[in-house]
């Protein structure tokens, strides 16, 4: 599998010397892998704090700068960074109003954090976790539902709030809404190659699709033939529907590009969901497609829909100035 | 009764690094099946990480020993592992206290505070699949012998074969804990790789105070 790397083990730290030398507004802590705003936290701001592993960008590192995070940590490829890290970043991002850990549900990223606000004595921490992936059965007898799409959403949302100022319990009550408000569902052309591994995840045909991909490319809910991408576009929109009911006021959605499927089809299979979304009677208020939450060079789409209202919309709104997403300046 | 001393202890961390690297392979191999595919070079990488800061200085007390084991794992193993495995030295680590050597009741506290870590972090019931199958087995089997007046040797030799006995059982499980969950049924018919390395745990325990 052909990479633009130098050497497997050195992607992360050699990728985030390009995140400095790219933006000098941002500041990289290349040893514990945190990327910060350049400008410390105003006081009396909530900080908003986020991490994973990384292969997922512009998540998180890219969504870093006014309006949306604070800090962000990186793991290894698809690997939850560990305590010691999240807790230099909770310390380093607090502005003395608290931070709000956001975490997307995935059982070492759950606990790694979990471990780091206990850690961070002094912070006062709020923790939201993300749960938005319909293709996961949600049932006592799994880890409950993957963090996908919503987490984007959330970033920008919770990051306007704490922009104007709301205090940490308000923002992590405004990021819980929005978690049960949001619900996504994914699927792969082709499988991700992480770098360490250098050979593909998982095997899949040419004349299949994997439905109900996670953004490691962990298995789906099934494996189908391939079809037409109006087709793709129904299998991802109903369960998504089946599972809340978006009619009755203002969405926010978002067809979101696994890494590896060009812009020219991600607009077209947005065209094939909005059409659903009119025919079901869902109200698509504001849009975004790209690439946002990718799983390294899959080829594939996601859908996400959130139901706003007028706070969410107006913190959607609100200007974002940061790698990943800008607009409002 | 023999108490268990701290070389016997380093012993204990020693020779669980060498069975997570000698099996680092197989335990990868295992998780690739149900996990994703890196327990081995995980708990291998952090294992070492461990000897090679207790080589550096080894702290005189087991408190101060399990900290440093448990900070180290914690800090340099990732994924789910190390917060349990890191948990599981920490609370081991504090209930020990500051002494030099533990005799079995002591031990058997200690990894009573450790399982109780492994939940509190990791919410497992038995029968999950998980490294608490492994785990639990093994403290009741080292408390049945104690209380049947074993010695600490007796002891850690039937924790770990309790522990075996434990990894083994949960072969035909279906898991309902970590990554595996999302495999539903899939995931029965495998060997869990956390029961697994824990079986090592203990093997190595019952080898450094045999």
């Amino acid at each position: 599998m052909k990479k633009l790397i130098n050497d497997p083990a050195t992607v992360l730290a050699d990728s985030l010397v390009g995140v400095a030398a790219a933006h000098p507004e941002l500041r990289v802590d290349h040893e514990n892998r945190i990327v910060y705003r350049g400008t410390p936290t105003r006081a009396g701001k909530v900080a908003i704090v986020s991490g994973g592993g990384s292969g997922h960008e512009p998540l998180h590192g890219g969504f870093v700068g006014l309006g949306m995070l604070d800090a962000a940590i990186s793991g290894e490829v698809f690997t939850s960074p560990t305590p010691d890290q999240v807790e230099a970043a909770t310390k380093g991002a607090d502005g003395g109003a608290g931070v709000l850990h956001i975490v997307k549900n995935y059982t070492g990223d759950v606990m790694n954090f979990e471990m780091a606000a206990e850690l961070s004595e002094g912070v006062n921490v709020e923790t939201v976790v993300t749960n938005d992936d319909v293709a996961v059965e949600d049932s006592t007898w799994t880890a409950g539902r993957r963090g996908v799409g919503v987490t984007v959403l959330l970033e920008k949302i919770v990051g306007a709030a704490a922009e104007e100022g709301l205090d940490l319990q308000a923002v992590a009550a405004l990021a819980r809404r929005v978690n049960d408000s949001g619900r996504s569902m994914g699927m792969a052309l082709t499988s991700c190659t992480v770098p360490a591994a250098g050979k593909p995840t998982f095997e899949i045909p040419d004349d299949m699709m994997e439905m109900g991909v996670g953004i490691h490319g962990e298995p789906g809910r099934h494996r189908v033939p391939m079809a037409a991408a109006s087709s793709v576009a129904e299998q991802l929109v109903a369960p998504i529907l089946a599972d809340l009911d978006f009619t009755g006021g203002p969405n926010i959605v978002m067809l979101n590009g696994m890494g590896g499927t060009p812009l020219i089809e991600l607009y077209l299979m947005f065209g094939e969901v909005k059409k659903l979304l009119d025919a079901a009677g869902v109200e698509v208020a504001r849009t975004l497609v790209g690439n946002y939450i990718t799983s390294l060079d899959m080829a594939g789409c996601s859908v996400t829909i959130l139901k706003a209202d007028d706070e969410i919309l107006k913190f959607w709104d609100a200007p974002v100035n940061t790698p990943g997403l800008r607009w409002g300046i | 009764m023999v108490d268990v001393s701290i070389p016997q202890l380093v012993d204990w961390l020693s020779r669980f690094r060498d069975l997570v690297t000698e099996n680092r392979a197989y335990l990868t191999e295992l998780d690739s099946a149900i996990g994703d595919a890196d327990h081995g070079s995980n708990m291998a990488r952090g294992m070492g990480a461990v000897m090679d800061k207790l080589g550096a200085a080894t702290p005189a007390t087991a408190d101060e020993l399990f900290k440093t084991v448990g900070m180290t794992l914690v800090s340099s193993v990732g994924g789910a592992s190390g917060p349990l495995y890191g948990t599981f030295f920490l609370r081991f680590g504090t209930t020990a206290g500051a002494v030099s050597q533990l005799d079995a009741a002591a031990l058997s506290a200690a990894l009573h505070a450790g399982l109780g870590g492994v939940l509190a972090r990791g919410k497992a019931e038995a029968g999950d699949k998980t490294m608490f199958d492994a785990m639990n087995p093994a403290i009741e089997a080292l408390d049945a012998a104690i209380a049947g007046g074993a010695d600490v040797a007796a002891a850690t030799s039937a924790a770990a074969q309790a522990a075996a006995a434990g990894r083994d059982a949960t072969e035909p499980l279906v898991a309902r804990k970590g990554r595996a969950s999302y495999l539903g049924d899939r995931s029965a018919g495998h060997l869990d790789p956390g029961a697994t390395s824990t079986a090592y745990l203990f093997t190595a325990l019952a080898a450094a105070t045999a």
